[in-house]
């Protein structure tokens, strides 16, 4: 039998099995925690820190965080809610973001998330990095413009041989994540869907298939995001 | 000692748009022009990226007729997705597109004759700008301007339902749509909430028509002489030589109603048309090849499209098309500021077209989307509210686009509007010494027939600050007026 601990967040008591991760220990307790890079599923890598939470005062991504018995977590104070902010407005600045014309508008997580922290203009200057469009496959297309480099794809996209599809090319802010000529060959209709619908953004595309959910009917149209869990 | 008068900007034209009239030494006009500033850069914008992203990316040169730029990129991509040119799609996406393509032109005319035209009729363009505007229409005659208000909220109701929001929505993708109406939309169209219903649109269409008929009967000099100039026209029609205003064939008479180009297949475009680059302009100058570039410019909008069309497809728009005829005993119209009546009458066929769209059941089909043998090239083209207005898009082999060109209705206007201001100069200014605020907003008057959005850019309209300038031979300038 699974063992309990207790816990606090934000000053209220919590339950959750010993060892949870604490994204999913919260979540659980009615209390939402951002993020980007964690996927259920797939093993955190804490790279986006835009779940950031003190616990016992000290500053740690939630995503990589257990919980254990007497922890105390603050997941919402000015200083944390500032960062997280900055977090979303650095992606937007560093990247090529134009959501209008963006297939993934409207199921996209970095632009909820830009809804739910009420992001207009990032106060850090655009970069406007000059980046291609791999359009080479014949079922994907990867946009390097709104790659944010969670690496979702890399640790949770495989073949049926269990080969990653994605590769990590280049180095520093060149940095790049490619379709894997040999691993993504003959991949299925069904696994190319996967990882567009697991990319947050709408740097993984199906070939053709833009647009083809409706306004209203989007992710995000009816429900921002986290509020199924805490307005 | 020659004059050079620079207008600056053009009010209730959205954009900006600025109009230099050179006299000469007697104080006669010597050459008019109209001088399009804005540059937009979409047609670079779109290189690189996914053919399908298209219809999105392009639709947002425009805030009043997004959708016509959406459903022609959107019959472009069809022809490189395999799906076909205009017939090869479902029944039902084939009727919400045009759904939405007709509701657009409901709102689109609609505003543009009564929030943008109708001042200058009502008060006439010596009129001051405080009353000459479209809260002056609303003081002045408060039921017009309350219908002309719920037209377009119904037409902009018709083109969410069918692309999901009012401006800048998704519907059209490629080879089809990604809905089509629920039972519940289309019936809230239909007969839904007072007094937004088709039925009722149909009704005040033919009320707008009734208002400008009387006022041509009691204004006839002005309307049949201002700014009129013979030009040949051209369109889109249905193959059967009907009002089309979403898919058909190329078709362009000349002044004398002669077909010069008979119903041609717009893939072709490139073999019929040519654009002219002046210096002084940023926007070209389209002619028809066969007639060359002196002969060969022509007018597109809703006057070209009625001398086009042999008839109108709905009855009621029918009977006011015979009227509008007769008036020229069958020939072509050339009177600039006729091209009201024609928008009106096209309002009337847009309502009737909506009100039998959705009566028919394939409106709430499902069968959305088709496709076939991808192309490589595909040409899209449609008849926005201002006129023909054409996309045309080249793919490589990973489907990203290599090549873009858009000739949108004002760039086809170009030439006529030119004219235009130049007959608006030469009847005003001849004679005379100094610039009057009649004539510098008859200018605005004889261009808004045709366009009031020169750039296709952010809706403006009111009372935007109006400059004259005056310069002499040397370039120097010696008078400038503000209002
Ligand atoms: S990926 Fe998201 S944030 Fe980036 S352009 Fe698309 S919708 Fe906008």
């Amino acid at each position: 039998m699974a063992s309990f601990v207790k816990f606090t967040i934000n000053g209220k008591t919590c339950l959750a099995e010993e060892g949870a991760q604490l994204v999913e220990a919260a979540k659980e307790n009615g209390i939402y925690i951002p993020t980007l890079c964690n996927y259920p599923g797939i093993p955190p890598k804490g790279s986006c820190r835009i779940c950031t939470v003190l616990v016992n005062g000290i500053g740690q991504t939630a995503c990589t965080t257990k919980v254990v018995e007497g922890m105390t977590v603050q997941t919402s104070t000015p200083e944390l809610e500032e960062f997280r902010k900055s977090v979303i407005e650095i992606l937007f600045a560093e990247g090529n973001h134009l959501c209008p014309s963006c297939e993934k508008s409207g199921s996209c997580e970095l632009q909820a998330l830009a809804y739910r922290y009420r992001v207009t203009v990032p106060h850090f200057p655009y970069l406007f990095p000059k980046r291609d469009v791999e359009a080479w496959h014949p079922k994907l297309v990867k946009d390097h413009n709104r790659c944010i480099q969670c690496k979702r794809c890399i640790r949770g996209i495989r073949n049926g041989k269990g080969q990653a599809l994605f590769a990590f090319g280049k180095r520093g802010d060149k940095v790049v994540i490619n379709i894997d000529p040999e691993t993504s060959r003959d991949i299925s209709d069904a696994l190319a869907q996967e990882a567009m619908d697991m990319c947050p953004v709408g740097a993984i595309l199906r070939k053709e298939k833009g647009f083809d959910v409706p306004i209203g009917k989007r992710k995000f149209d009816r429900q921002p995001i986290g509020s199924d869990i805490q307005a | 000692m020659s004059k050079k008068i620079v207008i600056e900007p053009v009010t209730r034209v959205e954009g900006h748009g600025k109009v230099t009239i050179h006299l000469d030494d007697q104080g006669n006009v010597a050459q008019s022009r109209l001088h399009i500033v804005e540059f937009r850069g979409f047609e670079r914008f779109v290189q690189g990226r996914p053919y399908w992203e298209a219809p999105v990316l392009v639709e947002r040169l425009c805030g009043i007729c997004p959708v016509s730029h959406h459903l022609a990129a959107a019959k472009a991509v069809d022809v490189i997705a395999g799906a076909g040119t205009g017939d090869g799609l479902t029944p039902t996406a084939e009727k919400i597109r045009r759904l939405m393509h007709y509701g657009q032109m409901f709102q689109s005319h609609t505003l543009h004759f009564f929030h943008l035209a109708s001042p200058d009729l009502l008060f006439g363009y010596d009129a001051p700008p405080e009353q000459r505007n479209v809260i002056g229409v609303a003081l002045a005659n408060r039921e017009l301007a309350t219908q002309a208000v719920l037209m377009r909220k119904y037409g902009q109701e018709v083109i969410a339902a069918t692309a999901g929001k009012k401006i800048h929505g998704t519907g059209a993708i490629p080879g089809g749509v990604n809905k089509s109406l629920t039972i519940e939309e289309r019936d809230t169209l239909l007969k839904g909430r007072a007094p937004l219903n088709a039925d009722k649109m149909i009704a005040w269409s033919q009320g707008a028509l009734a208002f400008f008929k009387d006022y041509y009967k009691k204004n006839k000099a002005f309307i049949d002489g201002f700014s009129q100039f013979p030009s040949n026209h051209l369109s889109l029609v249905r193959k059967d030589g009907a009002l089309d205003l979403y898919h058909g064939v190329l078709r362009a008479v000349d002044a004398a109603g002669k077909k010069i180009l008979n119903d041609v297949d717009y893939q072709d475009y490139l073999s019929h048309l040519r654009e002219e680059v002046r210096s002084w302009s940023y926007m070209k100058f389209p002619f028809l090849k066969i007639l060359g570039k002196e002969k060969g410019w022509y007018r597109v909008g809703p006057l070209a499209r009625l001398n086009t069309a042999d008839f109108i497809p709905t009855p009621l728009a029918q009977k006011e098309f015979e009227a509008f005829k007769a008036v020229t005993g069958g020939k072509p119209n050339n009177m600039c500021m006729h091209t009201h009546w024609a928008r009106l009458i096209e309002v009337l066929h847009s309502a009737e077209v909506i009100r039998d769209l959705l009566l028919d059941s394939d409106i709430t089909g499902t069968d959305l989307v088709t496709k076939g043998k991808w192309q490589p090239v595909g040409v899209g083209v449609i008849e926005a509210p201002r006129g023909t207005l054409m996309h045309h898009y080249r793919v490589n082999e990973d489907d990203l686009i290599t090549m873009a060109n858009l000739i949108v209705s004002t760039t086809h206007n170009n030439e006529p509007m030119n004219r235009a201001v130049n007959c608006v100069a030469k009847a005003m200014m001849t004679g005379q010494k100094e610039i009057t605020e009649p004539m510098m907003n008859a200018v605005e008057v004889a261009i808004r027939a045709y366009d009031p959005c020169l750039s296709c850019a952010t809706h403006a309209y009111g009372q935007m600050p109006l400059e004259v300038s005056l310069y002499d031979a040397t370039g120097k300038l010696i008078s400038q007026r503000r209002k």
